[in-house]
């Protein structure tokens, strides 16, 4: 067992874990944060992407013991109260998700693409970032729309939006 | 997954002492290799050393034509880094082509190279550069560093904390990718530098990654793509699996070759 701190969403949390907890089920099981989801075991789907100290990474392949000290955002630290995130309201907007079990990763890859690429985004750089989220159901089309649309929007509204 | 203990290591001194307490112990850097393989239960150390929080491994160095890269440098680092990209652009090309930007973010040289997956993109670029490997213990040159399948010719309780090489004149890097995994079913790594071509394959070798002579004797006499008609790498020595023949792989080393010296010539 180690005792494991992070900042999740702006919040200190800790808890007691055994060492080979990782950290989807920590976020999901011990904060009952479920908005990450878990899509395949493989490390391919990406339905588990959150962000530790800024960058998007895959919250099933990493240990929560390894994240300890980590700023984490997961989806549900994204929106302010009731006004959606640009990158939430562009996929609201645009059809970007069908069933929604791939759309927790979808948006937080989204919100990392986008703050690494603040020239802007084109399809093809949108859909080559893209590669590490799967979606069984859009075809990926909206997808892209969304994400294009949000950065749009994003870069428009720069200081303005909340940083993710 | 089996049990563990986990010890984050603090320098490298640190980490070798971990790594000896263990009964089987294994280091960890990016994770992006060894996680997975322990959620299948294919790996199950009794203790996870992590390398991730060592700063003497970190970051990249250029002086001149002399690059250094540390161990634990990330696969995004290495991507995005400018004095990199301004002296050696096919390894930053490389760099932004292994896996997705989840996996880079995690991902590191030293973790990749000390795996010596045999469709890895590292180890073609270190063959090609004629990089050398710095460890804990020693320095090795890439020529004798992969061994074989999965095999280096790291120790137990050796870490790799570096690699280092002169930027040749011209490089390319060009990969056929499995679209699912998007490790090479073949990549070849061409580089042009003073002592003449070299030309490293990667995904293809039945015994990891290997150098094609024939065809760097062909490209140090003239480095243009036509160079190498007629010239292929016997399927004999390669892999056949679901995803591709030994002869439909042979066929690609040559098209990959001819891709990557048209693009470094460019
Ligand atoms: C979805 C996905 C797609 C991928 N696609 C590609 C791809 O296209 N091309 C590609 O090349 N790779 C790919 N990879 C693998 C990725 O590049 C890994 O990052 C890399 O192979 C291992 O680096 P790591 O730092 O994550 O190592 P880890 O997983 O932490 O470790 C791997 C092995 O090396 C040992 N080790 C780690 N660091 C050191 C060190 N410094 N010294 C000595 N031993 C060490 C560990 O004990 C372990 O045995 C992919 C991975 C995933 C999950
Ligand atoms: S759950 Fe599929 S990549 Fe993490
Ligand atoms: S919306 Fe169903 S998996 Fe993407």
């Amino acid at each position: 067992m180690s005792d494991v701190s992070l900042v999740v969403n702006g919040r200190k949390v800790s808890g007691s874990v055994e060492d080979r907890t990782l950290l989807v089920h920590f976020l999901r099981e011990n904060l009952g944060l479920t908005g990450t989801h878990v899509g395949c075991d493989t490390s391919q789907c990406g339905a588990c992407v959150v962000h530790v100290d800024g960058k998007a990474v895959k919250s099933c392949t990493i240990l929560a013991v390894q994240a300890s000290g980590s700023e984490v955002v997961t989806i549900e630290g994204l929106a302010n109260g009731a006004e959606l995130h640009p990158v939430q309201a562009a996929f609201k907007e645009h059809h970007g998700l069908q069933c929604g079990f791939c759309t927790p990763g979808m948006i937080m890859s989204a919100t990392d693409m986008i703050r690494r690429h603040p020239e802007g985004l084109d399809e093809a750089t949108v859909r080559a970032e893209l590669e590490g989220n799967i979606c069984r159901c859009t075809g990926y089309h909206n997808i892209v729309k969304a994400v294009l649309a949000a950065s749009k929007t994003m870069s428009k509204s720069k200081g303005k939006a909340k940083a993710a | 997954m089996y049990s563990l203990n986990y010890h984050r290591a603090s320098s490298v001194a640190d980490a070798v002492k971990l790594q000896k307490k263990g009964e089987d112990a294994k280091f960890v850097s990016g994770g992006m290799t060894l996680i997975p393989a322990m959620k299948s239960r294919l790996a199950a150390p009794s203790d996870l050393v992590d390398l991730a929080h060592i700063a003497e491994m970190k970051g990249i160095k250029v002086s001149g034509k002399t690059v250094t890269i540390g161990g634990g440098t990330t696969h995004a680092e290495v991507a995005t880094d400018a004095k990199l990209k301004a002296v050696c652009p096919a390894l930053s090309y490389l760099a932004s082509h292994i896996g997705d930007p989840h996996v880079r973010h995690k991902g590191t040289i030293g973790g990749s190279i000390a795996n010596n997956d045999p469709a890895a993109d590292y180890p073609a670029a270190m063959l090609a550069l004629g990089a050398t490997i710095i460890t804990n213990k020693r320095e090795i040159a890439a020529d004798k560093f992969f061994t074989g399948l999965f095999e280096t010719a790291l120790k137990d309780g050796e870490i790799v904390t570096g690699v280092s090489f002169t930027a040749p004149a011209q490089a390319a890097y060009e990969k056929f990718r499995n679209p699912a995994s998007r490790y090479a079913i073949v990549g070849v790594f061409v580089a042009k530098g003073k002592d003449g071509v070299r030309v490293a394959v990667t995904g293809a070798g039945d015994e990891g990654v290997f150098r094609a002579k024939g065809m760097e004797a062909a490209l140090t006499k003239s480095f243009v793509p036509a160079s190498l008609d007629g010239l292929a790498i016997p399927a004999s020595g390669l892999m056949s699996d679901m995803h591709a023949s030994a002869e439909y792989r042979s066929s690609l080393i040559t098209v990959m070759a001819k891709r990557a010296v048209a693009k470094a010539s460019a």
